[in-house]
Parts: structure tokens; sequence; C-alpha cells
């Protein structure tokens, strides 16, 4: 402390002073920060404050000796009585232990910072990236069930995910809560600071504008400064919350129209999925966007292909002079592997040539790779959360396998172009999923309820063998897996798949409670089952929700030794800092 | 881009001209007299691309016009609200209050004559009113429609 208080005035302030009304420090207590990354620091007073009475120090000193500028003290906060401290984009080079400590005179409120360095030299020349959104054991088993088979209970081979030397359970909680979203968890691969739900690129401050909240660097920002190509490839729409964790700052996850713009900004070479409409100007009839900015022509301006099906996209790679695009084939997210390959539902009639996620991701490293200082790729499979929320098992089960394929793909790359890239996959976050059985049609029983097996009733699934990709071409057999959704709103359970397209579970009924959609209700043999999680109110479910359990990551390739046992999401950051060598020391840093 | 809301006046005897003529089909104005045209949510469009929508020659000539579509009330974000989202399917998103992410590109704006009424969002619906189609900003929500229905009344 720098300022003695007396006894009684110490008791004043302990009074006064209730926990509630600390300063909020950012980046927060235990930050772990990579040497250079930029960040911005702010401190949250909880009421106004005296300036002279203010003091921030890191390590005992001032805090812009640290940072090399004094942060801004703003007075009244977005006109509320409280004040701020404000410093924007600052970095700290040398690593170790910092501890800052912010006083208003009164209360005095400190947190430790760990600045770390990577290695001076780089062990791998690329990273890849897949999360499959959602992705959980249930899931993984399940591909394995229809892709591979099994005799006497030994599979008859193995997914490309489970053959990658090195494993790890990371656990996905956020700083709000034990649940995630797919915006701070992937927030928390591509900056390695853990953040609020719905947050991309920013801690959550009390900040009014969803964009004016503290940022971190992400990545994409740290490996395009050194040089190198980025890209982010999906089958959700491209501003949606995984893919956008490359490259944007908000609080709102919704802000599409921002993030299309910090696409744009962030200059990241390869980008790909659905969401067209917010690229395009107001008045261009289906444009979502409030302004009439065209990013499809500004992004054309900057030198990028576009590609709105899979024909221009291969076109666009095969062309030795792109090494740049932006690939848009979908208004909404692409179609998912059961649709896109196999029943032809959903969009597939509207969008007949979309690219699934294996595609996108080899147009993509070919692009990417003519970039001779290496690459970082983000490759996900969107819609394996999707269709959990929604309650789809055999759809989120085939983009499992698309997911699968993908990596297969990636590590057959990998090998034959100089074994130095780093491959991880994992999930964002699970769904309460998980295989109970089969439901067997070939039974007698009237109620599909006892037509479920359980334990030696299960047996195996009747899928036909797996084509070349690993997938069954039926879904609707007689003997289909079941897996059971631990958690869920009022729906109507139909032991089938959905032919006709994505099953959708709720809808809410006139008085605003959340309800099973009625429009399953008279398929034969439909029972109600009525769901476990809230109905009304704000956070009424209408579908599945995300759950807290830890998810698995697979790495293979250098720098993948470091993946082992339990970890924290953002780990799985410096993982990819100290296989790039972000963050090199002394002579290789160039000082 | 034309605002969806014509002077109150108009759209009363829009409103109360369907009835009101029948008793009186001397003073029967052309325009008025006219039965409102059915259109569907794929007669909407010629069609939907990437790089954006094209309006069937049948919507086009129907603008200005009144016309019924049937379809899903989406939930509206406030309940006693004059403006609603009719959707192809039924769904179960607030277009105000969860992403985009989730709401397809192919819905219309209702902007009714009267506050809203409770329906059941699982119950298909049919909508008479004006059409217009084009970009408009809305100046109270901020939410921008491509096609609407203005002046418009649940008539099933």
């Amino acid at each position: 402390m720098k300022f003695a208080i007396s006894p009684f005035a110490a008791l004043v302030a302990a009074t006064l002073a209730l926990p509630a009304a600390a300063q909020t420090i950012f980046p927060i207590d235990r930050a772990d920060i990579l040497s250079g990354s930029h960040f911005d620091f702010k401190v949250e007073f909880p009421g106004i404050v005296d300036p002279a009475t203010v003091t921030v120090t890191i390590n005992g000193q001032d805090h812009a000796k640290v940072l090399g500028k004094p942060a801004e003290l703003i007075a009244r906060e977005d006109g509320k009585e409280v004040s701020s401290l404000l410093l924007r984009d600052v970095s700290i080079t040398r690593p170790g232990a910092y501890t800052v400590t912010a006083s208003d005179g009164v209360t005095t409120k400190s947190v430790k910072w760990n600045v770390y360095a990577t290695p001076a030299k780089r062990a791998a020349k690329n990273v890849i990236l897949f999360i499959g959104d959602g992705f959980s054991i249930a899931h993984r088993t399940a591909a394995r069930i229809l892709s591979k088979g099994l005799v006497e209970g030994k599979y008859n081979g193995k997914l490309a995910v489970d053959e990658m030397p090195y494993m790890a359970l990371l656990s996905t909680a956020g700083t709000d809560s034990i649940i995630t979203d797919s915006a701070n968890a992937a927030h928390a691969y591509t900056t390695g600071h853990k953040s609020c739900v719905n947050a991309l690129g920013v801690y959550c401050s009390r900040a009014a504008s969803t964009l004016d909240h503290p940022k971190v660097e992400t990545i994409a920002s740290i490996a395009k400064r050194r040089g190198m190509a980025v890209g982010a490839v999906t089958n959700s729409e491209i501003e949606d919350a995984t893919p956008a964790a490359m490259v944007a700052h908000t609080r709102r996850r919704s802000d599409f129209n921002d993030i299309v713009k910090m696409y744009y900004d962030s200059k990241i070479d390869v980008m790909m999925g659905g969401g067209s409409p917010n690229f395009l100007p107001k008045s261009t009839p289906g444009s979502k966007r409030n302004d009439e900015t065209d990013y499809i022509e500004q992004f054309k301006q900057a030198g990028y292909a576009l590609a709105t099906t899979k024909t221009e996209m291969f076109a666009a790679a095969d062309n030795a002079k792109t090494t740049k695009i932006l690939g848009l084939y979908n208004t909404g997210n692409v179609d998912g592997a059961l649709d896109l390959k196999f029943l032809k539902k959903g969009s597939v009639p509207k969008f007949p040539d979309q690219p699934d996620v294996v595609e996108e991701m080899e147009a993509a490293i070919k692009i990417l790779s003519r970039n001779k200082n290496g690459f970082v790729l983000m490759v996900e499979s969107a819609r394996i959360d999707k269709y959990s929320h929604s309650m789809d098992q055999e759809r989120a089960i085939y983009d499992a396998i698309m997911l699968d394929n993908a990596v297969r793909k990636a590590k057959e790359w990998a090998k034959a172009n100089g074994n130095n890239t780093l491959i991880l996959v994992t999930a964002d976050h699970t769904h309460s999923v998980s295989l109970v059985g089969t439901v067997n049609d070939e039974s007698k029983e009237s109620e599909l309820r006892n037509r479920v097996g359980v334990y030696e009733g299960a047996g195996f699934p009747n899928y036909p063998a797996p084509d070349a990709d690993g997938y069954p071409n039926k879904v609707d057999v007689s003997r289909r897996l079941y897996m059971a959704f631990g958690s869920s709103p009022d729906y109507y359970e139909t032991f089938a798949p959905h032919m006709d397209g994505e099953f959708v579970p709720a809808i809410k009924n006139a008085e605003g409670i959340m309800v099973a959609n009625e429009k399953h209700k008279d398929i034969p043999g439909a029972v109600l089952r009525v769901g476990n999680l809230p109905n009304k109110g704000s956070r009424a479910a209408n579908q599945g929700v995300h759950t807290g359990d830890d998810v698995l990551l697979t790495a293979m390739g250098p720098g993948a030794e470091k993946v082992h046992g339990q970890m924290e999401n953002t780990a799985l950051f410096r993982i990819i800092t100290e296989a790039l060598a972000l963050a090199p020391q002394g002579k290789a840093a160039g000082k | 881009m034309a605002a969806p809301a014509v002077p109150q006046s108009a759209g009363k005897t829009f409103g109360v001209s369907r009835r009101l003529f029948l008793s009186l089909p001397l003073l029967a104005v052309p325009a008025l007299a006219r039965a409102a045209e059915s259109l569907t949510f794929d007669g909407l469009y010629k069609s939907i691309g990437v790089l954006g929508v094209k309006y069937s020659d049948r919507a086009l000539s129907l603008k200005g016009q009144a016309v019924r579509m049937r379809g899903f009330m989406a939930p509206p974000l406030k309940p006693e609200s004059k403006f609603f989202v009719l959707t192809r399917e039924p769904v179960a998103v607030c277009p105000f209050c969860s992403s985009d992410a989730e709401w397809p590109i192919d819905i219309v704006v209702i902007y009714l004559r009267k506050t809203l009424a409770p329906v059941n969002f699982q119950q298909r619906i049919e909508v008479e009113g004006r059409l217009e189609i084009g970009s408009w900003t809305d100046p109270q929500s901020g939410f921008v429609s491509q096609v609407r229905l203005v002046d418009a009344d649940i008539v099933k």
C-alpha cells in the first residue's frame, strides 16, 4: 500500500467498501498474456473518482512506464456516475509475473498477470485448428459406429480423430458461468483469454456499446503481423461465433454487420461459409445490412477472389494466382452432410452446388499454402452443434463424420507436405448427448419406447456399409442408434430420423410458454416428452442447450506434445503460439 | 425507399371498404373493389441467390396492392406490438432478441392497423395488407425489411 491508513479510516473503508464495489481490472486476475500481444487495459471504479487520488501501478511502477503511455481517466463513463481508466492497444514484451494495483484512495484492488514468451525456434510451419462445434463424446462414438462398424465389440477401424498421439481434456467455463457458448469458447482458443457468454475478442466490462469493451488480440492478427496466411472455413454463417472469433471484437456475437467489417479490416486470406446477406448493401433485395456498404465489392477491390458455389471455389483455388478468397455459399448456414449428400432437404434445392467442410478446407489449404511463411487455418464443422440444439441426432452424427473426413484429409496433406503442420481437433463445448442403445422396428411392441433396446437388447445397429467417405447411404434403418438428450424442452419423441428436414422440437405458444411443436404430434408413435429446461421467461429453451462437460482435444504434429492431461481451453492458444514461436525473446525477437 | 405507413385515414378507408362496398355497390372504387390476391412465400421470388434475391414478376406487379399471405407469426418482441414477422415455417426465435443466424431471409414483415392480439405461433395464419417491396428501415425499431404487408389485418 502506498498510503498509510489510520485504524479508524480503515474501519470506515472496510464498512463502506462492499466486495462488489471494488475496482475491476482488465485483463482479469490470473490472465495469461502472450508477450508482445496487444490488449486494452481498463480499470473500472465503483463510483466517481478524484483523479488526484487515483494510482495505478504495475509491479510497483506507474502503469504508464510499463505500458508506454498513461491511461485516460474517463470521469463519467457512458454518462453514468462511474469513472474508468482506459488505455487501448498496449502490450508487454518482457515475460514474467506482473501485479497490477489500482487504488482510488479508498479501496485498492490487485490482479496478477502472467506474461509468457515462446521458444525462439519455430516448431511448426502451419497450424490447422479443427473445431467440431458441440462435438461431444457420443457424437464421436456414433460417428465411429456408422463409419467403421464393429464386430464382436471391436471396431473395424479408427476415426482420423482417434489416431492422433496426444490427447487432453479441456475445461470450457467462462468468466461468467460454468457454461459457455460458441463465442467465448472459441475466443478462449483464438486469444488465450477467458471471457463471458456472447463475447468475442473482448473482456466483458460495463461499457454500454457492445464494441467498446476491452479488447485482446486474436491469433489471426498475431499471425498476420508475422506475415503468415490466415483462414477460417465453416458450414455456419461466416459471421457466426466460432469463425468470427478469429477476427471479431464485440460483446455481442449477433453484431453480424460489424463482424463483416471486422473480417474486412482483418485482411485474413481465406474466409468461407454461409451468411451472404450481411455482405450486401441494404438496397439489394435479400440484404440484412442496415447500411449501403457493398462488402462483396469491397472484398473484390481488396483483391479477393469471390466464390458463391463449389465450382467457383475450386476454380479459384486451382488458379495459382489466387492467394485470397471470400467464399459465400448460402444465405444462411451451408447445409449439413446428410442433406447435402443424401436427403437433399434443407436449402439444398435452392443452393445445389455448395461445398462441404472437407472441400472448403481443401480449397483453403491450396490457397493458404501459397504463402511461404506458413498459415493458421480454423476449420469448423458447425452444425454438429446446431443439429444437437435441434435434437436431430442423424444430422449431427453425419456432420461429425464430415469433421473426421476433413481431419483425415488434413493429416494426409500434412504428411505429404513436410510433416510440419500442427493439427488440433477439439470441440468448443458439449451437448447433453449420450448413446443409450438402439431402436428396433422389428420388435412387435406397439409403443415405440418399448422398441428401445438397452444392454444386450441394443445389439448392433444395421446401417448399410458406409461409402468411401464413411457415410452409410441410409439412416432410416430398422435398427438404428438411439441417442438421448439429457436436457430438452417439451417435444414429441418419434424415435426416428427426420427425413423431411431438420427437427424443430418446441415453439412458443400464445401465452409465451415454450411448448412441444405440434407438427410432430401426429407422426405414428410420437409421444410427448415433458422437458426439463426452463419453458418461460427470457431463457426459455426451444431446443437442447450447451452443457459444461470437459471437451476432448486431440493433437499431432510439431508442438502437439504439450497436449496432455487436463487443461484450460485457453491453454490451446498458448500451444499454438509456442509451436509457431510467436513471441521469441532476445536475439530471435530481433532485439 | 417508400415508407410503409400511408396516412392513417387511407388505411382506415381500405380496412372498412370491403364490408362497406357490398352494401353500396354503386360507390365501389375500382382499386378497392378488387379482391386481395393470394401470394405464397414461393410465389414472392423468382430466385434466391447468395448475391441477392429476385422477386417474381407477379410479386412486383402486385406492389402497392392488397394481397393475402399465409404463414406463421414469429414471436414478437413486445406483445402490444403493431408489427411482427411472418415466416414460411413456424419458428421459435424472436428476430429482435436472437442472433440473425437463426433468421431466414424470406420473411415478410407485417405492419398491422391495430395492436397485435396474441396468436398461437404454431397455427398458420392468413394476413391481408398492401404489399410493399424494397428495403426500408423502421425508424422506431431500426429493423430493416425487404418485403412488407402494411395496413394489414390478420384475417384467419
